[in-house]
């Protein structure tokens, strides 16, 4: 064991719990804005009330977000110091630019919008949330494109003194392909969880509530119309249909972009998109594998259960496009780089890549599904959709970091591709027992955030939305101008 | 002057409004326990500072990350070389910030407890070491040819830098507790000034001794005038609070926080992190930094929106310019409900719709 393994452990711990509440940071705040301009659009009050609710839920996970980040930034300089030295001059400018141009806003407008219910004109209140929506939706570009250049160098030169890497042309980082394409699909997955959370919370309160039981033990009966129970099942109606019509837009982006990130790979990592797919030799028409048992020892595969022509389509964009194998690009790797093992860890990859697809887009079916079945002001009677609907969440988190592992991993040995090996990247001056030391800190302060938080958003939802605006039985008249208490710590 | 100089003094920049900023905030936690003595006291303090904490850390975050791009080889010698104390740090904002998020959502007095715990001890430990940080990377530290800092955490504990972190730690209780004075009012506004008093006690010798020690050891000529006027703001600051000059008072102990950042960075130039080992090892402005293309691309983004940041963040503060006082603090927080989840099985019908019938509309924090 050494330093750089455990750092290793720790940069992949801490990205991927950053990661588990940044997808619904980044989908929330823009389906919260979107509640809270129908609401100030209509004036009705069943949309205030879902605002408020989905907006409490919103900051409990988004303060997560939050703190995990500041991690990051830290990391690279602590843990990857020798990283940090040879790219600051590039990835340095899109992280400064980061925090110049979206935390200020978002950390800004959102304090702004979480005291400033009753001191700012509405108007002007609901800017704050949409300022605070577009700055976490602008970080994650920063960000990515940072993460890109890593898998795509871009627009630098390499210092020939010190072997930097030095900045030749921003617009050459900020508009790689490789980082716009990574935009979307990050995004896209983003919106399919946030979707999915308002629909299986949604769901879960309608299926919680479908029966009124009253006190005195008489038969058990749908909760009427009219009633405060029947008014907020029919926001949760809403709610659940507004989620599910998210999740299944972004799904058709994902797959869409997906495809392009898998082309992409295929042109700058082809090693990631061969191990992804235990594709071992070279060969044009190349088939999808749906199945394999490989031996990474032999370098084949066992058992594999294929779809003809569809990974050169996936990669090539023609049925008959050549496809490299891992074989072939670690004779050519070996011939440019030098001896090493630049296969990565070909049964992460491979499963990683399967089950973010299976276990994503299974998060849209429900919500195609869920569609379907709820229209004409219909709703699902027997239990198994609402539980579906409520697993499929966990199911799309699940997609979102699988699909980092398959990207980050895949990258591997490198941190930078074809210019710098992972292992020398990490900090020489950083010895094992001080990153066992965090590594086993980090872990137990996030297992216990991660119980509280958990904890505090089921006692939330748990409670409904009464307790965050009380119900009222005039809904959906156009409220009046009286003001809307405001949220205080 | 030259790229890499002005770079400097945009970092020295964003630490400085970062001290000025998040030191108030670290103060009124370190404070919580002495001047909050009931809930709603602690909540008056809270609530003071939040709307606008998370805004004055992103200082922080901009500082590393300009430091990061503009200083490559400073930001990962120091970061790397400072393992310890940023890990600490790191773990203080983390579980500071979430405990002003989630503290009013529980409804028990253990729960409330634990989270005020966690506020104390996340704004002190950040607001000792950044002390003890900076002491020593003013002091220099045992590091290579290579930029690799070989000192381990006995290094760091030297009576200077240990002096610093009790001069930050005096400084920002003191900037809190007049924070207090200026944005609350009631009982927390009284004792706030007694604190103010009380700390300054503490900051104006620490703080003396230390711009002394820091502008005799390492300081150049024109850090002397700042050095003195950072030590003389000062008592000025906690005379003013006396007085109720609560603004004023405010503007004083803002003047010395951030005359005393400058005090420091103008010790430390031209070096960016000196070397114990061999002055010749000292990383430099010069050496440390990113090429010219690098600098000039973050010097436009900085030109451009550091002015809208500061603007937008100086409205911010506008809009919560009132007091906060305990009439403003409902009786039990807000949303942090009680009863409702409880209502057996089922607590989307009858339960809320109950809850709901009981609980009157939470009266508007608003300043009536
Ligand atoms: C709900 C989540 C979700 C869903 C349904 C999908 N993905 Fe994905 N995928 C991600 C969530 C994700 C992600 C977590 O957001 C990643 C990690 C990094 C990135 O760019 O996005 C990712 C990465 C990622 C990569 C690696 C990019 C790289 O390393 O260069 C490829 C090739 C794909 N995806 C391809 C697909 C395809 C072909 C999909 C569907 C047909 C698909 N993804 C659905
Ligand atoms: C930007 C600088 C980054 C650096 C230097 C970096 C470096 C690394 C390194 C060294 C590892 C360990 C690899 C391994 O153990 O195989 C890793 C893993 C990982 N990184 Fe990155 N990465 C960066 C950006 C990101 C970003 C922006 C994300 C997105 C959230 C991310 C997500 C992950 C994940 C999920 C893993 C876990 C893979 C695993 O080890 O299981 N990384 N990264
Ligand atoms: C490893 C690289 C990463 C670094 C250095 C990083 C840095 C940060 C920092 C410093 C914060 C706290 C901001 C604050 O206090 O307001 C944060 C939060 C956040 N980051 Fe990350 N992050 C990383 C990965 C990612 C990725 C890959 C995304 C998006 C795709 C992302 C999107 C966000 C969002 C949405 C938040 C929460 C809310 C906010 O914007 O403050 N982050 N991140």
């Amino acid at each position: 064991m050494e330093a750089l393994d455990l750092a290793r452990w720790q940069f992949g711990i801490t990205t991927i719990y950053h990661f588990l509440f940044v997808p619904l940071t980044i989908g929330l705040s823009v389906i919260v804005a979107s509640l809270q301009t129908a609401w100030y659009r209509t004036g009705k009050y069943r949309y205030l009330r879902a605002t408020k609710f989905f907006g409490k839920l919103f900051l409990i996970n988004f303060a997560m977000g939050v703190v995990t980040g500041i991690v990051q930034e830290f990391q690279f300089g602590m843990n990857w110091s020798e990283y940090s030295r040879f790219v600051g001059d590039v990835f340095g400018a899109p992280l400064a630019m980061e925090a110049l141009l979206a935390f200020f806003l978002e950390s800004t407008f959102i304090g702004l919008w979480i005291f400033g219910w009753d001191r700012l004109p509405r108007r002007v209140h609901l800017a704050c949330i949409w300022a605070a929506a577009i700055g976490t939706n602008l970080s994650a570009y920063f960000i990515l494109a940072a993460n890109a250049w890593m898998r795509h160098p871009v627009g630098f030169t390499r210092d020939p003194e010190t072997g930097q890497a030095r900045l030749t042309d921003i617009w050459a980082v900020l508009s790689n392909t490789q980082a716009w394409s990574t935009y979307l699909h990050v995004v896209a997955a983003a919106f399919i969880t946030a979707g999915m959370f308002v629909a299986a919370v949604s769901a879960y309160k309608l299926w919680s509530s479908r029966r009124e039981r009253p006190a005195d033990g008489a038969q058990d009966e749908a909760p009427a119309a009219g009633t405060p129970a029947g008014r907020e099942r029919e926001l949760f109606r809403t709610t659940l249909r507004a989620g599910m019509v998210v999740t299944l837009i972004a799904g058709v982006l994902a797959v869409y972009s997906g495809d392009h990130q898998a082309k992409l790979a295929a042109a700058y990592e082809p090693m990631k998109l061969a191990a992804a797919e235990a594709h071992w030799e070279t060969e044009e028409g190349a088939p999808f594998s749906t199945f394999a048992v490989g031996d990474t020892d032999e370098r084949l595969n066992v058992i594999d259960v294929n779809v003809p022509h569809v990974l050169s389509f996936l990669a090539t964009g023609t049925v008959d496009g050549t496809v490299q194998g891992m074989n072939d690009l670690q004779e050519q790797y070996t011939e440019l780089y030098g001896q090493g093992d630049y296969v990565p860890d070909v049964f992460v990859l491979y499963w990683s890549f399967r089950l973010m697809i299976g276990l994503g887009m299974a998060a849209v079916a429900v919500s195609a599904l869920g569609l379907w079945l709820t229209r004409k002001r219909r709703l699902p009677r027997g239990g198994w959709f609402y539980y579906a609907a409520v697993l499929a969440l966990p199911s799309a988190l699940a997609a979102n970091i699988l699909g980092w592992i398959l990207t980050e991993m895949g990258r591997q040995p490198w941190t930078v591709h074809g210019e710098l090996l992972t292992a020398a990247s990490v900090s020489p001056g950083v010895g094992l027992g001080q990153v066992a030391f965090s590594l086993t800190l980090f872990t137990l302060v996030y297992g216990v955030l991660a119980v509280v938080e958990g904890a505090l958003l089921w006692r939330y939802i748990k409670a409904g939305p009464s307790h965050v605006v009380p119900d009222r039985e005039d809904e959906d008249e156009p409220d009046s101008d009286a003001p809307v208490p405001a949220f205080v710590y | 002057m030259e790229l890499p100089d002005i770079w400097f003094i945009a970092i020295a920049v964003l630490w400085t409004g970062y001290f000025v900023l998040e030191g108030f905030d670290f103060g009124v936690g370190v404070l919580l326990p002495f001047i909050g003595r009931d809930d709603t006291d602690r909540r008056v303090m809270i609530n003071a500072i939040g709307p606008v904490w998370d805004g004055n850390e992103v200082w922080l975050i901009t500082a590393a990350g300009a430091m990061f791009a503009a200083f490559p080889a400073w930001y990962a010698s120091t970061f790397s070389g400072f393992y310890l104390p940023l890990l600490l740090i790191l773990l203080a904002l983390i579980v500071r910030g979430v405990a002003f998020e989630y503290r009013g959502k529980g409804d028990t007095d253990r729960w409330r407890a634990w989270w005020d715990r966690a506020i104390v001890a996340g704004s002190t430990v950040p607001a000792v070491l950044w002390g003890v940080v900076f002491g020593n990377i003013v002091r220099g530290v045992p590091m290579d040819a290579d930029g690799i800092v070989t000192g381990t955490v006995p290094d760091l504990l030297n009576p200077y830098a240990l002096l610093g972190g009790l001069t930050t730690l005096a400084l920002f209780t003191l900037h809190g507790a007049v924070f207090l004075t200026l944005k609350t009012s009631g009982p927390v506004r009284t004792r706030a000034r007694t604190a103010a008093l009380r700390a300054s006690a503490v900051a104006v010798p620490a703080g003396a001794v230390f711009l002394a020690w820091t502008q005799y050891a390492y300081g150049a000529g024109w850090t002397l005038p700042v050095a003195a006027a950072a030590a003389a703001a000062l008592p000025v600051g906690a005379r003013l609070a006396a007085a109720g000059r609560e603004g004023w008072s405010f503007a004083a102990t803002m003047a010395a926080i951030g005359a005393t950042a400058v005090t420091l960075f103008g010790a430390l130039y031209p070096a960016v992190l000196p070397s114990t080992t061999d002055p010749a090892f000292d990383l430099t402005v010069a050496s440390a930094s990113s090429a010219p293309y690098a600098l000039t691309v973050i010097s436009w983004v900085a030109v451009v929106f550091l002015p809208i940041v500061v603007a937008y963040q100086a409205w911010s503060y506008w809009v919560f310019r009132r007091r906060v006082s305990r009439e403003q603090i409902d009786p039990a927080p807000a949303y942090g409900d009680s009863a409702a989840g409880g209502t057996g099985g089922s607590a989307g019908a009858g339960g809320t719709g109950a809850a709901a019938a009981q609980q009157a509309p939470p009266p508007g924090p608003a300043d009536a």
